[in-house]
Protein backbone atom coordinates (compact mmCIF):
# COMPACT_ATOMS: atom_id res chain seq x y z
CA UNK A 1 0.00 0.00 0.00
CA UNK A 2 1.59 2.90 -1.34
CA UNK A 3 1.59 5.87 1.21
CA UNK A 4 0.17 9.15 0.15
CA UNK A 5 4.16 10.73 -0.13
CA UNK A 6 4.28 8.28 -2.48
CA UNK A 7 1.43 9.09 -4.74
CA UNK A 8 2.44 12.56 -4.88
CA UNK A 9 5.56 12.14 -6.16
CA UNK A 10 3.91 9.83 -8.88
CA UNK A 11 1.65 12.73 -9.83
CA UNK A 12 4.74 15.34 -9.53
CA UNK A 13 6.70 13.03 -12.11
CA UNK A 14 3.99 12.30 -14.09
CA UNK A 15 2.92 15.35 -14.60
CA UNK A 16 6.39 16.44 -15.54
CA UNK A 17 6.45 13.67 -18.31
CA UNK A 18 3.04 15.29 -19.93
CA UNK A 19 4.67 18.82 -19.97
CA UNK A 20 7.77 17.67 -22.11
CA UNK A 21 5.03 15.47 -24.24
CA UNK A 22 3.16 18.17 -24.42
CA UNK A 23 5.80 20.83 -26.01
CA UNK A 24 6.87 17.99 -27.91
CA UNK A 25 3.48 17.77 -29.68
CA UNK A 26 3.68 21.61 -30.01
CA UNK A 27 6.91 21.54 -31.67
CA UNK A 28 5.91 18.92 -33.80
CA UNK A 29 2.54 20.48 -34.99
CA UNK A 30 4.22 22.96 -36.30
CA UNK A 31 6.81 20.66 -38.15
CA UNK A 32 4.49 18.89 -39.38
CA UNK A 33 2.10 21.86 -41.17
CA UNK A 34 5.33 22.97 -42.65
CA UNK A 35 6.01 19.38 -43.68
CA UNK A 36 2.80 18.44 -45.14
CA UNK A 37 2.35 21.87 -47.02
CA UNK A 38 5.43 21.03 -48.91
CA UNK A 39 4.58 17.87 -49.83
CA UNK A 40 1.50 18.64 -50.86
CA UNK A 41 2.89 21.06 -53.24
CA UNK A 42 5.42 19.49 -54.70
CA UNK A 43 2.89 16.28 -55.33
CA UNK A 44 1.54 17.72 -58.68
CA UNK A 45 4.76 18.21 -60.63
CA UNK A 46 6.02 15.00 -59.51
CA UNK A 47 3.14 13.37 -60.59
CA UNK A 48 2.56 14.79 -64.03
CA UNK A 49 6.30 15.04 -64.64
CA UNK A 50 5.98 10.65 -63.33
CA UNK A 51 3.32 10.31 -65.97
CA UNK A 52 4.34 12.03 -69.17
CA UNK A 53 7.62 10.05 -68.72
CA UNK A 54 6.06 6.48 -68.30
CA UNK A 55 3.63 7.42 -71.03
CA UNK A 56 6.91 8.14 -73.70
CA UNK A 57 8.39 5.60 -72.06
CA UNK A 58 5.81 3.19 -73.98
CA UNK A 59 6.04 5.31 -77.39
CA UNK A 60 10.00 5.71 -77.03
CA UNK A 61 12.79 3.02 -78.88
CA UNK A 62 13.89 0.17 -77.13
CA UNK A 63 17.42 1.34 -75.31
CA UNK A 64 17.46 4.85 -75.85
CA UNK A 65 17.58 6.08 -72.20
CA UNK A 66 19.40 3.70 -69.41
CA UNK A 67 16.77 4.65 -67.12
CA UNK A 68 14.30 2.74 -69.48
CA UNK A 69 14.97 -0.63 -69.60
CA UNK A 70 16.36 -2.83 -66.88
CA UNK A 71 19.96 -3.09 -66.21
CA UNK A 72 21.24 -6.07 -67.45
CA UNK A 73 23.35 -6.97 -64.02
CA UNK A 74 21.21 -9.14 -61.08
CA UNK A 75 21.18 -6.94 -58.21
CA UNK A 76 18.64 -4.90 -56.88
CA UNK A 77 19.40 -0.91 -55.18
CA UNK A 78 16.77 -0.08 -52.46
CA UNK A 79 16.58 3.49 -51.05
CA UNK A 80 15.38 3.57 -47.48
CA UNK A 81 13.90 6.32 -46.31
CA UNK A 82 13.14 6.75 -42.33
CA UNK A 83 13.49 9.04 -39.80
CA UNK A 84 16.16 10.34 -38.01
CA UNK A 85 14.44 10.60 -34.29
CA UNK A 86 12.36 8.28 -32.73
CA UNK A 87 9.59 9.12 -30.61
CA UNK A 88 7.18 9.06 -33.81
CA UNK A 89 5.11 6.13 -32.73
CA UNK A 90 5.32 2.91 -34.75
CA UNK A 91 6.09 5.33 -38.16
CA UNK A 92 9.69 3.27 -38.50
CA UNK A 93 8.84 -0.24 -37.28
CA UNK A 94 5.96 -0.44 -39.80
CA UNK A 95 8.37 0.59 -42.64
CA UNK A 96 11.09 -1.86 -41.58
CA UNK A 97 8.03 -4.41 -41.63
CA UNK A 98 7.14 -3.64 -44.86
CA UNK A 99 10.81 -3.88 -46.31
CA UNK A 100 10.71 -7.51 -44.73
CA UNK A 101 7.76 -8.44 -46.00
CA UNK A 102 8.57 -6.92 -49.67
CA UNK A 103 10.05 -10.22 -52.09
CA UNK A 104 13.04 -8.96 -54.13
CA UNK A 105 14.85 -11.30 -56.05
CA UNK A 106 18.55 -11.75 -56.02
CA UNK A 107 20.90 -9.51 -54.26
CA UNK A 108 19.70 -6.62 -52.64
CA UNK A 109 22.01 -3.69 -51.96
CA UNK A 110 20.85 -0.64 -49.57
CA UNK A 111 20.97 3.20 -49.90
CA UNK A 112 19.99 4.82 -46.68
CA UNK A 113 18.60 8.46 -45.67
CA UNK A 114 17.88 8.95 -41.52
CA UNK A 115 19.98 7.48 -38.39
CA UNK A 116 16.99 4.81 -38.32
CA UNK A 117 17.18 3.09 -41.55
CA UNK A 118 21.25 2.87 -41.03
CA UNK A 119 20.13 1.64 -37.38
CA UNK A 120 18.02 -0.93 -39.23
CA UNK A 121 19.82 -2.07 -42.31
CA UNK A 122 22.64 -2.56 -39.72
CA UNK A 123 21.06 -4.73 -37.13
CA UNK A 124 19.70 -6.60 -40.06
CA UNK A 125 23.37 -7.22 -41.51
CA UNK A 126 22.57 -6.15 -44.88
CA UNK A 127 24.98 -4.77 -47.63
CA UNK A 128 25.06 -0.49 -46.83
CA UNK A 129 26.25 0.66 -49.82
CA UNK A 130 26.36 4.61 -48.50
CA UNK A 131 23.93 6.54 -45.71
CA UNK A 132 23.15 10.42 -46.92
CA UNK A 133 22.19 12.40 -43.71
CA UNK A 134 19.63 15.12 -44.48
CA UNK A 135 18.57 17.88 -42.58
CA UNK A 136 15.18 18.89 -41.24
CA UNK A 137 13.50 20.84 -43.27
CA UNK A 138 14.70 18.82 -46.33
CA UNK A 139 16.92 21.11 -48.77
CA UNK A 140 16.65 20.06 -52.64
CA UNK A 141 20.61 20.16 -52.80
CA UNK A 142 21.11 17.16 -50.08
CA UNK A 143 18.53 14.87 -51.64
CA UNK A 144 20.06 15.43 -55.26
CA UNK A 145 23.26 14.41 -53.96
CA UNK A 146 21.49 10.89 -53.00
CA UNK A 147 20.15 11.04 -56.30
CA UNK A 148 22.96 11.33 -58.30
CA UNK A 149 24.63 8.41 -55.98
CA UNK A 150 21.55 5.98 -57.47
CA UNK A 151 21.98 7.47 -60.93
CA UNK A 152 25.74 6.72 -61.41
CA UNK A 153 24.91 3.57 -59.41
CA UNK A 154 22.30 2.33 -62.08
CA UNK A 155 24.53 3.48 -65.15
CA UNK A 156 26.60 1.07 -64.53
CA UNK A 157 24.43 -1.65 -65.33
CA UNK A 158 24.99 -4.33 -62.35
CA UNK A 159 21.52 -3.42 -61.20
CA UNK A 160 18.46 -4.39 -62.69
CA UNK A 161 15.86 -2.05 -60.35
CA UNK A 162 15.82 0.66 -58.03
CA UNK A 163 13.49 0.70 -55.61
CA UNK A 164 12.56 3.25 -52.38
CA UNK A 165 10.98 1.94 -49.20
CA UNK A 166 9.55 5.00 -47.91
CA UNK A 167 6.81 6.29 -45.90
CA UNK A 168 3.64 7.83 -47.93
CA UNK A 169 2.30 10.52 -46.48
CA UNK A 170 -2.11 10.46 -46.81
CA UNK A 171 -3.07 12.71 -44.14
CA UNK A 172 -2.10 13.40 -40.50
CA UNK A 173 -3.10 9.98 -38.68
CA UNK A 174 -2.78 8.40 -42.11
CA UNK A 175 0.89 6.89 -43.50
CA UNK A 176 1.23 3.93 -45.65
CA UNK A 177 4.50 2.42 -45.55
CA UNK A 178 4.96 1.69 -49.66
CA UNK A 179 7.23 0.54 -51.89
CA UNK A 180 7.80 2.34 -55.54
CA UNK A 181 9.96 1.37 -58.17
CA UNK A 182 12.27 4.37 -59.42
CA UNK A 183 13.98 3.19 -62.08
CA UNK A 184 13.91 1.83 -64.74
CA UNK A 185 10.96 4.37 -65.50
CA UNK A 186 7.72 2.96 -63.67
CA UNK A 187 4.57 4.29 -62.42
CA UNK A 188 4.93 5.71 -58.92
CA UNK A 189 2.22 6.50 -56.34
CA UNK A 190 2.78 9.20 -54.24
CA UNK A 191 0.12 11.09 -51.45
CA UNK A 192 -2.78 9.22 -50.83
CA UNK A 193 -4.30 8.25 -54.55
CA UNK A 194 -3.37 9.19 -57.75
CA UNK A 195 -4.78 12.40 -58.86
CA UNK A 196 -4.47 13.67 -62.43
CA UNK A 197 -7.83 15.42 -62.63
CA UNK A 198 -10.09 14.92 -65.62
CA UNK A 199 -7.09 14.94 -67.93
CA UNK A 200 -6.07 11.40 -67.10
CA UNK A 201 -7.63 9.72 -70.32
CA UNK A 202 -5.80 12.70 -72.95
CA UNK A 203 -2.76 10.66 -73.29
CA UNK A 204 -3.22 7.34 -72.37
CA UNK A 205 -5.09 6.55 -75.00
CA UNK A 206 -4.19 4.95 -78.11
CA UNK A 207 -0.82 5.17 -78.96
CA UNK A 208 0.50 8.80 -79.61
CA UNK A 209 3.76 9.03 -81.73
CA UNK A 210 5.48 12.15 -80.75
CA UNK A 211 8.16 14.50 -82.18
CA UNK A 212 11.19 15.42 -80.20
CA UNK A 213 13.03 18.57 -80.34
CA UNK A 214 15.75 18.59 -80.89
CA UNK A 215 16.14 14.56 -80.66
CA UNK A 216 14.91 12.25 -78.29
CA UNK A 217 18.61 11.23 -76.55
CA UNK A 218 18.49 15.56 -75.80
CA UNK A 219 15.38 15.58 -74.00
CA UNK A 220 15.46 12.36 -72.41
CA UNK A 221 18.98 12.81 -71.23
CA UNK A 222 17.53 16.31 -69.99
CA UNK A 223 14.67 15.62 -68.79
CA UNK A 224 15.24 11.80 -67.03
CA UNK A 225 18.32 12.84 -64.30
CA UNK A 226 15.64 15.46 -62.96
CA UNK A 227 12.92 13.26 -63.14
CA UNK A 228 15.02 10.73 -60.74
CA UNK A 229 15.81 13.96 -58.50
CA UNK A 230 12.68 15.43 -58.54
CA UNK A 231 11.36 11.93 -57.40
CA UNK A 232 13.35 11.30 -55.01
CA UNK A 233 13.12 14.95 -53.20
CA UNK A 234 9.43 14.01 -53.28
CA UNK A 235 9.70 10.94 -51.66
CA UNK A 236 11.86 12.34 -49.04
CA UNK A 237 9.27 15.37 -48.50
CA UNK A 238 6.36 12.52 -48.35
CA UNK A 239 8.50 10.41 -45.22
CA UNK A 240 9.10 13.92 -43.06
CA UNK A 241 5.37 15.09 -43.59
CA UNK A 242 5.07 11.64 -42.41
CA UNK A 243 7.67 11.54 -39.65
CA UNK A 244 6.43 14.94 -38.00
CA UNK A 245 2.58 13.80 -38.38
CA UNK A 246 3.09 10.74 -36.51
CA UNK A 247 5.14 12.42 -34.25
CA UNK A 248 2.32 14.95 -33.20
CA UNK A 249 0.24 11.87 -32.76
CA UNK A 250 2.40 9.93 -30.85
CA UNK A 251 3.28 12.76 -28.34
CA UNK A 252 -0.98 13.84 -28.42
CA UNK A 253 -1.57 10.02 -27.12
CA UNK A 254 1.29 10.36 -24.95
CA UNK A 255 0.17 13.65 -23.13
CA UNK A 256 -3.72 12.61 -23.01
CA UNK A 257 -2.43 9.41 -21.14
CA UNK A 258 -0.68 11.48 -18.88
CA UNK A 259 -3.63 13.42 -17.96
CA UNK A 260 -5.74 10.56 -17.47
CA UNK A 261 -2.76 9.05 -15.27
CA UNK A 262 -2.84 12.05 -13.41
CA UNK A 263 -6.57 12.20 -12.89
CA UNK A 264 -6.48 8.46 -11.52
CA UNK A 265 -3.60 8.98 -9.37
CA UNK A 266 -5.25 11.95 -7.96
CA UNK A 267 -8.48 10.19 -7.59
CA UNK A 268 -6.19 7.62 -5.43
CA UNK A 269 -4.39 9.89 -3.29
CA UNK A 270 -7.81 11.27 -2.28
CA UNK A 271 -8.76 8.42 -1.18
CA UNK A 272 -5.86 7.36 0.72
CA UNK A 273 -6.27 10.82 2.07
CA UNK A 274 -9.92 10.50 3.05
CA UNK A 275 -8.77 6.90 4.86
CA UNK A 276 -6.35 8.58 6.94
CA UNK A 277 -8.77 11.37 8.18
CA UNK A 278 -11.72 9.10 8.91
CA UNK A 279 -8.89 6.89 10.64
CA UNK A 280 -7.85 9.86 12.74
CA UNK A 281 -11.43 10.67 13.49
CA UNK A 282 -12.30 7.00 14.57
CA UNK A 283 -9.16 6.96 16.74
CA UNK A 284 -10.11 10.11 18.61
CA UNK A 285 -13.82 9.38 19.17
CA UNK A 286 -12.50 5.75 20.92
CA UNK A 287 -10.00 7.26 22.62
CA UNK A 288 -12.61 9.49 24.15
CA UNK A 289 -15.27 7.09 24.59
CA UNK A 290 -12.84 5.04 26.53
CA UNK A 291 -11.81 8.34 29.04
CA UNK A 292 -15.67 8.62 29.44
CA UNK B 1 -11.30 22.26 -80.47
CA UNK B 2 -10.22 24.29 -77.37
CA UNK B 3 -6.40 23.72 -76.45
CA UNK B 4 -5.73 23.15 -72.52
CA UNK B 5 -2.90 24.07 -70.89
CA UNK B 6 -1.77 22.98 -67.67
CA UNK B 7 2.10 24.57 -65.69
CA UNK B 8 3.04 23.17 -63.14
CA UNK B 9 6.13 24.01 -61.00
CA UNK B 10 7.43 22.26 -57.99
CA UNK B 11 5.57 24.88 -55.47
CA UNK B 12 2.26 24.95 -57.47
CA UNK B 13 0.05 24.08 -60.47
CA UNK B 14 0.75 27.85 -62.26
CA UNK B 15 -1.64 27.50 -64.54
CA UNK B 16 -4.74 25.55 -65.86
CA UNK B 17 -7.29 26.72 -68.20
CA UNK B 18 -8.68 25.94 -71.75
CA UNK B 19 -6.25 28.79 -74.17
CA UNK B 20 -6.36 29.88 -77.64
CA UNK B 21 -2.42 29.92 -78.58
CA UNK B 22 0.57 29.31 -76.03
CA UNK B 23 3.92 31.10 -77.32
CA UNK B 24 6.96 29.09 -75.51
CA UNK B 25 10.79 28.97 -75.72
CA UNK B 26 11.74 25.84 -76.83
CA UNK B 27 14.67 24.21 -77.44
CA UNK B 28 15.41 25.15 -80.72
CA UNK B 29 13.86 29.20 -79.98
CA UNK B 30 10.32 30.60 -79.81
CA UNK B 31 7.30 27.96 -80.76
CA UNK B 32 3.77 28.52 -81.09
CA UNK B 33 1.24 25.87 -80.30
CA UNK B 34 -2.45 25.92 -81.52
CA UNK B 35 -4.92 23.73 -80.89
CA UNK B 36 -4.39 20.09 -82.95
CA UNK B 37 -0.54 20.77 -82.76
CA UNK B 38 1.35 17.82 -83.48
CA UNK B 39 2.47 15.43 -80.86
CA UNK B 40 5.68 17.33 -79.45
CA UNK B 41 8.16 16.70 -76.65
CA UNK B 42 10.82 19.55 -76.37
CA UNK B 43 12.69 21.13 -73.27
CA UNK B 44 12.24 24.47 -72.11
CA UNK B 45 14.35 27.36 -72.12
CA UNK B 46 14.21 30.10 -69.46
CA UNK B 47 12.56 32.64 -71.06
CA UNK B 48 9.23 33.97 -71.83
CA UNK B 49 5.90 32.68 -71.91
CA UNK B 50 2.93 34.30 -73.98
CA UNK B 51 -0.63 32.35 -73.55
CA UNK B 52 -3.65 34.48 -75.60
CA UNK B 53 -6.80 33.80 -74.14
CA UNK B 54 -9.90 35.39 -75.80
CA UNK B 55 -8.14 38.51 -77.06
CA UNK B 56 -6.11 38.74 -73.77
CA UNK B 57 -2.57 37.76 -73.50
CA UNK B 58 -0.76 36.81 -70.19
CA UNK B 59 2.98 36.72 -70.19
CA UNK B 60 4.78 34.85 -67.40
CA UNK B 61 8.68 34.55 -67.09
CA UNK B 62 9.36 30.22 -67.14
CA UNK B 63 12.51 28.69 -66.13
CA UNK B 64 14.02 25.12 -67.63
CA UNK B 65 11.55 22.36 -68.22
CA UNK B 66 9.81 20.15 -70.17
CA UNK B 67 7.30 20.24 -72.38
CA UNK B 68 4.63 17.74 -73.81
CA UNK B 69 2.08 18.65 -76.55
CA UNK B 70 -0.64 16.23 -77.51
CA UNK B 71 -3.22 17.86 -79.56
CA UNK B 72 -6.12 18.16 -76.92
CA UNK B 73 -3.89 19.13 -74.34
CA UNK B 74 -0.16 21.05 -73.32
CA UNK B 75 1.88 20.10 -70.45
CA UNK B 76 4.42 22.26 -69.30
CA UNK B 77 6.37 21.76 -66.27
CA UNK B 78 9.22 24.20 -65.39
CA UNK B 79 11.20 25.17 -62.56
CA UNK B 80 9.56 28.33 -62.15
CA UNK B 81 6.70 30.40 -63.46
CA UNK B 82 6.42 33.87 -62.39
CA UNK B 83 4.59 36.95 -63.87
CA UNK B 84 6.26 40.69 -63.63
CA UNK B 85 5.15 41.62 -60.48
CA UNK B 86 6.59 39.13 -59.01
CA UNK B 87 10.23 39.14 -60.22
CA UNK B 88 12.18 40.93 -57.66
CA UNK B 89 14.80 43.21 -60.20
CA UNK B 90 17.66 42.88 -57.49
CA UNK B 91 17.21 39.55 -56.64
CA UNK B 92 17.89 38.38 -60.01
CA UNK B 93 21.14 40.80 -60.35
CA UNK B 94 22.16 39.39 -56.90
CA UNK B 95 21.93 36.33 -58.35
CA UNK B 96 23.70 36.60 -61.77
CA UNK B 97 26.61 38.34 -59.67
CA UNK B 98 26.61 35.57 -57.40
CA UNK B 99 26.73 32.30 -60.27
CA UNK B 100 29.62 34.40 -62.04
CA UNK B 101 31.45 34.37 -58.05
CA UNK B 102 31.16 31.24 -58.25
CA UNK B 103 31.68 30.39 -61.52
CA UNK B 104 35.39 32.06 -60.85
CA UNK B 105 35.77 30.49 -58.22
CA UNK B 106 35.34 26.44 -59.77
CA UNK B 107 38.48 25.64 -61.64
CA UNK B 108 37.64 24.79 -65.04
CA UNK B 109 37.61 20.92 -65.80
CA UNK B 110 36.18 20.02 -62.75
CA UNK B 111 32.71 20.42 -60.75
CA UNK B 112 30.66 20.05 -64.17
CA UNK B 113 27.20 19.33 -62.00
CA UNK B 114 28.25 22.88 -60.05
CA UNK B 115 29.22 24.95 -63.31
CA UNK B 116 25.97 23.49 -65.38
CA UNK B 117 24.03 24.83 -61.98
CA UNK B 118 25.57 28.34 -61.74
CA UNK B 119 25.56 28.41 -66.06
CA UNK B 120 21.40 27.93 -65.60
CA UNK B 121 21.32 30.37 -62.45
CA UNK B 122 22.37 33.02 -65.14
CA UNK B 123 20.30 32.26 -67.76
CA UNK B 124 17.52 32.01 -66.04
CA UNK B 125 18.18 35.94 -63.96
CA UNK B 126 19.03 36.93 -67.23
CA UNK B 127 15.68 36.06 -68.47
CA UNK B 128 13.55 37.29 -65.70
CA UNK B 129 15.97 40.81 -66.00
CA UNK B 130 14.88 40.86 -69.81
CA UNK B 131 11.32 39.86 -69.36
CA UNK B 132 10.67 42.71 -66.56
CA UNK B 133 12.84 45.90 -68.11
CA UNK B 134 10.77 45.07 -71.52
CA UNK B 135 7.62 45.31 -68.82
CA UNK B 136 9.01 48.43 -67.77
CA UNK B 137 9.43 50.19 -71.00
CA UNK B 138 5.88 49.68 -72.34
Amino acid sequence: MPSTRDIRRRIKSVKNTAQITKAMQLVAAAKMKKAQDQASNGRAYAEMLNKILVNLKEHAEEGIHPFFSAGKGDKTLVLLIASDKGLCGALNTNLFKKLLTTQIEGEVEYVTIGKKAVQAINRLRRTLLADFPIKDPAKFPEVRAVSRFIQEKYRTGEYKKVLVVFNNFINTVTVVPSVEQLLPVNPVTLGGKRDFGHDTSASTGPALEYKFEPSAQVVFETVLPQYVNDTVYQMVLESRASEHSSRMVAMKNATDNAKQMIKDLSLEYNKLRQAAITNELLEITTAKMALE
Amino acid sequence: MPLKLEIVTPDARVYSDEVDTVVLPGYEGEMGVLPAHSNLVTTLRPGELRITKAGKTIELAVGEGLVEVTGSITRILTDSALDADKIDEKAAEEAIARAKKTLEELKPGEHQEEVAAAMAAIQRATAHLNFKRKRKTV
